[in-house]
């Protein structure tokens, strides 16, 4: 579904992304773990369009996205809930999840669409004319993975979903995604510091290294490589 | 208290006049954190076109309201390709340079519109007949009789009219949302799937647009209008939407309403020579005690 190869992007004259390779399939969760500074969030921001690709492919059900601006991309079905939530917070909660369906016909249906978000997340439902910034940590990151559903993605990438949020919120927001992913039917490409938890709820994983897919395999294989777990899973992660 | 009354009228005239103009800055700055330094160039060309409008009508002999409505329109969408355009070509190829480089290309805008309509319509002042007149009269026994003409009313019904509808416009609708958005934070607006370019169009031209129904005021009002007024009225403006807390839309619509009313009483009472600097001074002692201006609030954000 996600087809991305040998994808180059830079900053400036400093390379974040050495030619990565990726492909998520229609329907899957992948993850997608790596260090600070390994390019995670850069490789994120190069398929959602923010970044451009210096040279490589990234295809989207066959098609070229590559040269694509960001909100055409959002238009075609890849969603993006980005590192930091950056939810609107100054604006109320309904105003954010009202711009996440800004692509459904200017979010003319939002009774319908938001029907699914509070399914996910009730708590969402009781905030709506509360301003975003005056949400805790987790409730902000359900906003911001809420919004991205408004727009009935086909595949939602999401970039460090459990930073920053209390442990307790961690396994809720881990269970939404799962749940995103059976029951909405919307393929995952999950990006982690938490390692462990990723891998366990992926069906694939890919290890990046400096800019670079070092590793990849089933998120159970990697769970129990030696070499992943000497890295990002000691320390009792 | 006859005099104080006759003040107090001009003053929210002349206020709704500055509120409209200051709406453009307040709304480019919130949007892209640029002062739009041509705005105020503008809302001249808008004066412009109205007076044109006005002349050609008069030959045509339509009656007056349908003359004005028509006038009202043919400024505001002249007026809005200008500030379309000048958006696509001095700030939009800058977006993603220094913070300094627009607000260079905002003043080289400004003089090339000054020099613009110079060239094409002459450096001496022009003169409009009065359109509307008339008046209702209060206080005829007194020895000092106040007068609300038809146009002050005309003037600040049109400018709640307009302020009414931008609110709306901002509040409710999706492309208010958008500019929002795009006020916090351009790359998830863009997330959002939300076209932030035309966003940031859109913007302009309704700022645009409100400064040329300003620039018709003005000329209806003064009957006097010539290629430089644009910067005087355009610096009142900027102060007004910094006195209101830049940024803010019912902040620039307070700030004009105060610059408006503050220049006519001082002109009324003591001396009409330094009104400017009673406006900005106002401005210097006010920014002392409200850094952010009266309703700009910076906001506490829950990290």
């Amino acid at each position: 579904m996600l087809n991305i190869s040998k994808v180059e992007t830079f900053y400036g004259n400093i390379q974040a992304l050495r030619g990565v390779d990726v492909k998520v399939n229609n329907g899957e969760i992948v993850a997608l773990i790596g260090s600070n500074g390994a390019g995670k969030s850069t490789l994120l921001m190069t398929i959602s369009g923010v970044n451009k690709a210096a040279t490589g492919e990234i295809l989207f059900d066959s098609k070229s996205i590559a040269n694509m601006p960001p909100h055409d991309i959002v238009n075609l079905g890849i969603s993006q809930v980005p590192e930091g939530r950056r939810i609107f917070s100054r604006l109320t909660v309904e105003d954010n999840l009202r711009l996440g369906a800004s692509v459904n016909e200017k979010g003319k249906n939002f009774d319908l669409d938001s029907k699914d978000v509070y399914d996910l997340f009730p708590v969402l439902k009781d905030r709506l004319s509360q301003r975003g910034g005056t949400l805790s940590g987790g409730e902000q990151q359900m906003l911001a993975i809420g919004r991205a559903m408004m727009a009935r993605p086909k595949v939602l990438l999401l970039d460090e979903p459990s930073l920053g949020i209390a442990p307790k919120l961690v396994n809720q927001i881990f269970t939404s995604i799962k749940n995103i992913n059976k029951e909405k039917k919307v393929t995952v490409f999950l990006v982690e510091q938490n390692a462990k938890k990723a891998l366990e709820l992926a069906d694939r994983g890919y290890v990046l290294v400096n800019g670079k897919i070092s590793l990849e395999g089933a998120g159970k294989d990697l769970l129990n490589n030696p070499d992943v777990q000497a890295a990002y899973l000691e320390g009792g992660k | 208290m006859e005099y104080f009354l006759q003040q107090l009228i001009n003053g929210v005239t002349l206020g709704s006049v500055y509120g409209l103009i200051a709406i453009g800055y307040t709304m480019v700055y919130g949007i892209i954190g640029m002062i739009n330094f041509a705005h105020g160039d503008i809302f001249m060309v808008g004066a412009f076109v109205a007076l044109i409008s006005f002349i050609l009508f008069a030959l045509t002999g339509i009656s007056l309201p349908i003359v004005l409505i028509l006038v009202l329109l043919i400024a505001m969408v002249f007026t809005a390709c200008y500030g379309w355009t000048v958006e696509k070509l001095a700030y939009k190829p800058l977006r993603k340079s220094f913070r300094l480089a627009p607000l260079i290309s905002a003043l080289g805008m400004s003089i090339v519109l000054q020099n613009y309509v110079q060239a094409a319509q002459g450096a001496r002042i022009k003169t409009l007949q009065p359109v509307i007149q008339g008046g209702f009269n209060f206080f005829k026994k007194s020895e000092f009789v106040v007068t609300l003409s038809y146009l002050q009313i005309f003037i600040v019904l049109v400018t709640i009219v307009l302020m009414a509808i931008f609110t709306l416009l901002i509040t409710r609708t999706a492309l208010g949302r958008a500019q929002r958005a795009c006020e916090q934070d351009r790359t998830m607006t863009a997330l959002m799937g939300i076209n932030v370019d035309r966003t940031i169009s859109t913007t302009f031209i309704i700022g645009s647009s409100l400064a040329s129904v300003a620039g018709v005021m003005f000329v209806m009002y003064y009957g006097v209008i010539d290629f430089y007024i644009g910067f005087l009225a355009g610096i009142k403006a900027f102060t007004a939407a910094v006195l209101g807390g830049i940024g803010s839309i019912p902040g620039a619509m307070l700030g004009g309403l105060l610059i408006g009313l503050i220049e006519t009483f001082w002109s009324g009472y003591i001396s009409i020579e330094y009104k400017d600097i009673a406006a900005f001074t106002t401005l210097v002692i006010v920014l002392i005690f409200f850094p952010t201006g009266f309703l700009g609030k910076p906001d506490i954000e829950k990290v």
